[in-house]
Order: C-alpha cells, then sequence, then structure tokens
C-alpha cells in the first residue's frame, strides 16, 4: 500500500517546487522583460510626469529650469490651476466639453447599437451589402467632409449651437461602431434571441433586454473610445463650434498658446485639467476597455 | 392543447430541399418524436411549426389554426432548445417569468406559476442563481420550466437531451415522460437517437433526406418497418441486411446467398418478384437471431464464423462473418460462443423482413415503390 502511495505521488515531485532559490532564478529569468517593461513604460510616463509637475511648479521656476529639477528646489503652487479656471475661462470650458462629449458619446452608441442589433439579427433585402458600405465609410476622411457640411449647418443654423458639433461626431463615429458592434451582436448564440422571440419578446424587447445586457463589455469599450476621442478633439471644434463662448477646452487650451505666447505654466495646468477627466473615465471603466477589446476575438 | 397538422409542406433553401411534401398529424396531447438522421430535415419541421422558419409551400396548422404567417410569439407554443438557451444574466426566477412578463401576466399569476413550475423541475430552492451557477442537468431542468411555465398549447424540443452525459439523459428521458403524462401537453420532440425516440413517443416519426418515411407507434416501428431505410434505423444493434437471390427448386422459391438460405415465407410468396435472378434484400434483427435454433421451412438458416464476442452481462453480442456478409447477433449468455466458432445461425421466418433492392421497399407492406410514394402512404 506505502509502495502504491508512494507511486501516485510520483508525479507530484515533478510540478515545480517552490523553494527560495528556484523563485530566485525565475525572478532572474523574468528580469530582463521586467526592465524593459519598466524602460518603456517611463519613457511614456514622463511627459504626462512632466506635466504634473511643471503644472504645480511657480512661473518663474518653469522658465528658469527643467521640470525634473524640482527635486532640488520642491516648490509647488496651486496659483497656475486658480488662473487658468478663473481668469482664463477653463472651468467654463470644461463644462463646454463636457456638453460636447456626453451627447457626442450617446448619440453614436444609441444609434450604432441600433443599426447592429438590425444588421446581426433582423432579415432584411441587401443587408449584408449595405453593412459592407457601412464598412466603407469607415475609409473616408473627416477632412473631406468639412466645407459641404459646413455650409449645410451653416443654413440651417445649427453651427449656433452644439448641434453641428454633435452631429458632426455622430456621423463619423456610427461606420466604427457599427462594425464594432455588429461583430460583437453577432457572435451571440442564435438560440438566444431565437428563446426570447418564443417567449414573445419583440426585436425591441430582444435588443433591450437581452442584447444590451449582454454587451455590455462591447457598448463600454466603444462608449468610451468614442468619448476620449471627442473629449480630445480639436479639429471639429474648430470647425464646427462657432460661437465662442461654447468652446471646449482644446479650443481654451490653444488659445493659451497663441495669444499669450508660450505661458507654460498655464498650458501646463490647462493640460492636465484636459487629461483629468479620460483619466477617471480610463481608470473607472478599465476592466470593461480590456474586456471589449477581447471580447469577439476569443468567444 | 392543440394538434399540429402539415399538410403537403415544402420548405426549400434555393435548391436544397428540406422538407420534401411533408403531411403529418400531431394528435392532441400526443408525444410525437420526429427522428432521423442529421441533415434530415426534423429540425427545420420543429422550427417551421415554432414560426422560427418560414414555410416554403403548403400550410402549418397549429389547432384549426393555419399558423404560417403567425409571429412565433402568436403561436401558443413553447420550445426547449438544444443549447437550453437560457438568459445568463438572468436568475432562475427571471428566466422562468420572462415570457410571462412580456405577455403581461399579473405580478401574483406570475409568481405563482413561477413557484409551480420550479416545484414540478424540482428547482424551487435555486431560483434566485444565475444559469452559469447551475449544472448541465439543473439547466436543463431551467429550460423545461421555462417552456411549462408557459402554459403552451404545444411543447417543441429540439433534442434537449444532447447535451447531457449518458446517465442524466436516461434520468432527464425518464422525467420528461413523467412530466409530458402529469400535463398531457402536446409536444413535438426531435431527435437524432432511435433509442430516445422508442422510449419517450407516442408515435415516432422517421424522416430521412428531407422526406418523411414512416409514422407508427415504436412497436409498429420496429415490428414492421416500410423500408429499409427504417428497419435500419429502428433499432439497436441496426438490423442485419443480407442481399439473396431468389432461385427455384421444384415448387417452391427459395432466397439464397452463400451459406444463407432463406425460404419464402407464406404471407409474402404472392408478392415477391416473379423470375429467377433478381435480388432482394433480407433483413433481421440481431435479437432474433438463435444460436442453432428452428431448421427447415419454418426458419431462414445460416452458416457463420464467429470475429468478435463482447459480454454484456445477461446477454452477448456476437460479430460474426457469413461470407462476406458482417452480422450481429444478441444471444443468451448461456451459449458459449469464442471467437473462431463456426456456427448454424437461424431465423423464424415470422420475424424476417425483405425489401425490394432497388426501392428499399418492404414486400410486407405491398405499395407503389418510391420513397416519397411510401412516405404518402404512410402519412
Amino acid at each position: 500500500m506505502t509502495q502504491h502511495a508512494g507511486a501516485l505521488s510520483g508525479p507530484a515531485v515533478e510540478t515545480p517546487p517552490r523553494t527560495l532559490s528556484e523563485r530566485i532564478v525565475r525572478a532572474l529569468n523574468k528580469t530582463p522583460i521586467h526592465i524593459a517593461l519598466g524602460i518603456i513604460a517611463l519613457i511614456w510616463l514622463a511627459p504626462t510626469v512632466g506635466l504634473l509637475i511643471t503644472s504645480f511648479r511657480p512661473r518663474s521656476d518653469i522658465q528658469a529650469t527643467g521640470w525634473w529639477e524640482t527635486i532640488f528646489t520642491l516648490r509647488f503652487t496651486l496659483e497656475n490651476y486658480q488662473e487658468v479656471l478663473q481668469a482664463r475661462g477653463m472651468l467654463q470650458a470644461f463644462i463646454n466639453s463636457a456638453m460636447i462629449a456626453i451627447p457626442s458619446t450617446l448619440l453614436p452608441l444609441a444609434i450604432a447599437s441600433m443599426a447592429a442589433y438590425a444588421f446581426s439579427w433582423i432579415k432584411f433585402p441587401f443587408r449584408d451589402t449595405l453593412f459592407l458600405v457601412v464598412v466603407a465609410l469607415l475609409m473616408i476622411p473627416v477632412q473631406v467632409a468639412f466645407i459641404p457640411v459646413l455650409n449645410l449647418f451653416r443654413e440651417t443654423g445649427l453651427t449656433r449651437g452644439y448641434a453641428a458639433v454633435w452631429l458632426m461626431h455622430t456621423a463619423f463615429a456610427l461606420p466604427f461602431g457599427i462594425f464594432l458592434l455588429r461583430n460583437f451582436f453577432i457572435t451571440l448564440p442564435r438560440d438566444l434571441i431565437e428563446a426570447a422571440r418564443m417567449d414573445g419578446a419583440s426585436d425591441i424587447g430582444i435588443f433591450r433586454r437581452i442584447v444590451i445586457p449582454l454587451s455590455v463589455p462591447a457598448i463600454a469599450a466603444y462608449g468610451i473610445f468614442q468619448f476620449l476621442w471627442v473629449w480630445n478633439d480639436l479639429l471639429l471644434a474648430l470647425v464646427f463650434v462657432q460661437n465662442g463662448a461654447l468652446n471646449p477646452m482644446t479650443r481654451q487650451i490653444q488659445g493659451l498658446l497663441g495669444t499669450y505666447g508660450t505661458e507654460w505654466h498655464l498650458l501646463a495646468a490647462g493640460g492636465f485639467l484636459l487629461m483629468f477627466v479620460p483619466l477617471i473615465v480610463f481608470f473607472s471603466l478599465q476592466r470593461y476597455f480590456v474586456q471589449g477589446l477581447l471580447a469577439g476575438s476569443v468567444k | 392543447m392543440a394538434s399540429v397538422t402539415f399538410d403537403h409542406v415544402w420548405k426549400r433553401y434555393g435548391d436544397v430541399v428540406a422538407n420534401n411534401d411533408l403531411n403529418l398529424e400531431i394528435r392532441d396531447g400526443e408525444f410525437m418524436c420526429l427522428v432521423g438522421p442529421s441533415g434530415c430535415g426534423k429540425t427545420t419541421a420543429l422550427r417551421m411549426i415554432a414560426g422560427l422558419e418560414e414555410v416554403t409551400e403548403g400550410t402549418v396548422r397549429i389547432g384549426e389554426r393555419v399558423v404560417n404567417d403567425l409571429a412565433p410569439k402568436d403561436r401558443d407554443v413553447a420550445m426547449v432548445f438544444q443549447s437550453y438557451a437560457l438568459y445568463p444574466h438572468m436568475s432562475v426566477r427571471e428566466n422562468l417569468a420572462f415570457g410571462l412578463k412580456l405577455r403581461r401576466v399579473p405580478k401574483e399569476d406570475i409568481e405563482r406559476r413561477v413557484q409551480e413550475a420550479a416545484r414540478i423541475i424540482e428547482l424551487a430552492n435555486l431560483l434566485d442563481r444565475k444559469p452559469k451557477q447551475l449544472s448541465g442537468g439543473q439547466r436543463q431542468r431551467v429550460a423545461l420550466g421555462r417552456a411549462i411555465v408557459r402554459e403552451p398549447a404545444v411543447f417543441l424540443m429540439d433534442e434537449p437531451l444532447s447535451n447531457l452525459d449518458a446517465k442524466l439523459r436516461v434520468q432527464t428521458r425518464a422525467e420528461i415522460a413523467r412530466l409530458h403524462q402529469r400535463l398531457r401537453t402536446t409536444t413535438v420532440y426531435v431527435t437524432h437517437d432511435q433509442v430516445e425516440a422508442m422510449t419517450m413517443g407516442d408515435r415516432i416519426s422517421v424522416m430521412s433526406a428531407g422526406i418523411l418515411q414512416q409514422v407508427g407507434t415504436p412497436q409498429q416501428l420496429y415490428e414492421h418497418p416500410v423500408n429499409r431505410f427504417v428497419a435500419g434505423f429502428i433499432g439497436s444493434p441496426a438490423m442485419n441486411f443480407v442481399p439473396v437471390t431468389p432461385q427455384s427448386s421444384g415448387d417452391r422459391t427459395v432466397l439464397r446467398d452463400g451459406n444463407i438460405e432463406v425460404p419464402v415465407p407464406d404471407r409474402l410468396r404472392s408478392g415477391l418478384p416473379a423470375g429467377d435472378g433478381r435480388q432482394i434484400i433480407a433483413g433481421f434483427r440481431p435479437e432474433h437471431m438463435e444460436v442453432a435454433g428452428a431448421t427447415g421451412d419454418g426458419a431462414a438458416t445460416m452458416r457463420v464464423t464467429v470475429d468478435v464476442t463482447e459480454f454484456l452481462g445477461n446477454e452477448q453480442l456476437l460479430h460474426m462473418r457469413s461470407g462476406d456478409h458482417d452480422l450481429v447477433a444478441i444471444v443468451d449468455t448461456s451459449a458459449r460462443v469464442k471467437p473462431g466458432d463456426v456456427l448454424d445461425m437461424a431465423v423464424p421466418l415470422e420475424k424476417l423482413h425483405l425489401f425490394d433492392a432497388e426501392s428499399g421497399v418492404s414486400y410486407d407492406a405491398p405499395r407503389p415503390t418510391g420513397a416519397a410514394a411510401a412516405a404518402a402512404a404512410a402519412a
């Protein structure tokens, strides 16, 4: 019996022992990878860290020394933020950015998900051809549409408010959104859709009660993409926001550059304020972000 | 409850015919199994009842109502899917209640019916679990429960047991049969497993290549298959088939092939094709073969060499050869047989089936040749 037990425990010997030396060897084996990753992360982070530190440095210091020299002085101030927020209208611009970015995210999200549902689960003539056309629209650069669309919007007065920029962002976000979401929706099991249909759900019911809850990762990923894109956008804001009072942060920061030469202390503070929201969005929803990117590829 | 009727139903996908002039009546309260190999059109037929596939031609009726153009939700049918198709983001309770909620059934009624269904499927204590927290068997029961709770006129089941392991399958088979005895709801059950069909169905429809081959009780199909396909499909292990040629000797005709000799049974004498040389297929089930049993005019006889024996406990399976033919027999374990033994086997004539070699139609059921004609006559 003892011998038998010994034989049984045989394979267990082959599993790696958790001794100290083993761990050290393992760590050493992986060290080059860790070092490389660390260097890449440092290079990537340096500008952001520099911006963050600069935004808290007094103007005189910024003009005299580099941000890395803060280690020796350790002088910090909140004045830059105060000035940018109060005197340079960055608070209003922050609100304007939100006013542009939130509808410009929700609108394409709603339309793209409904269109993607139709392209995946409703039968209609030329469905796949139409889908290909939509995908082909991905190739059209936004710049070629500026002049005709702007003429159109001016005649209708849309450029006086946010509507023009909302519509423009929505229109150019839809092809990617429809493409991404359709390719996710199509991976949902057909039986599930049919079971809901047998249970009495209409297409709207299936969309709302089955497809949307099961596609949260993909929808969240697309929403984050779109929000970040719109939040960081300067080009469309320059062309389609024609009322100065409605300028988003990107335009306001650009204004800092132009009007006052290079006011690094204000620019850094404004820049970091601009980054603040995307950082929060990303870190709070990163779970969905990673999941959503993988979704569809491994399912 | 309601009957389900297929009236000259065709289903085509481009050039592919999935259902070829299907005529079938499933009676009120009946448990009907649609059985056949993959791609025979059984699932398509089921999905046409459900409303998930359009009917190309002909009419499908549920009760007296023609349902061809009716949406699935208006047909008063509930379906159990092979994959169970439980809503993964909903609890068992929500899964069961989903269909009722959509039909705006009052809240108290929903709760009462969910509790009742949960009691029937014995999942009352798991109502708050999500499907991923359940075992395969439990998921399968939830899928059943979701159909029960709707109290539909017809249950449709699409291979509901094929994802379960063998032991659970046998157990659940009995549960579904019990459920049907209790609820007496018309049930259409699709399976490729003839054992499932034989054990569960009040009647069975055997399909092949889009054509309905035969409809009947399990016993009718087993004892009187109308053609070679049904004969081979029903029963396990499958029926042995041997091509034989009629040879006249004096005033009587004997069917022969090598060591196999089959006297023509009286009941079939008039139906057999006249003249020597035309091939006929003799069919006999493994369980009807006897070691050195009756001989002479009362039985077909053959000399065989045993290849392999499989001991099954109360009986044994013999794999044998006779000339070019592989044969299988199930015999009592008291017959001590070893591989290499040469045996004389016999099949009583009343257990013998004869089929036309070309059309496959059984001479026991004289009818016009051609599978479609056979199907029409069977329906």
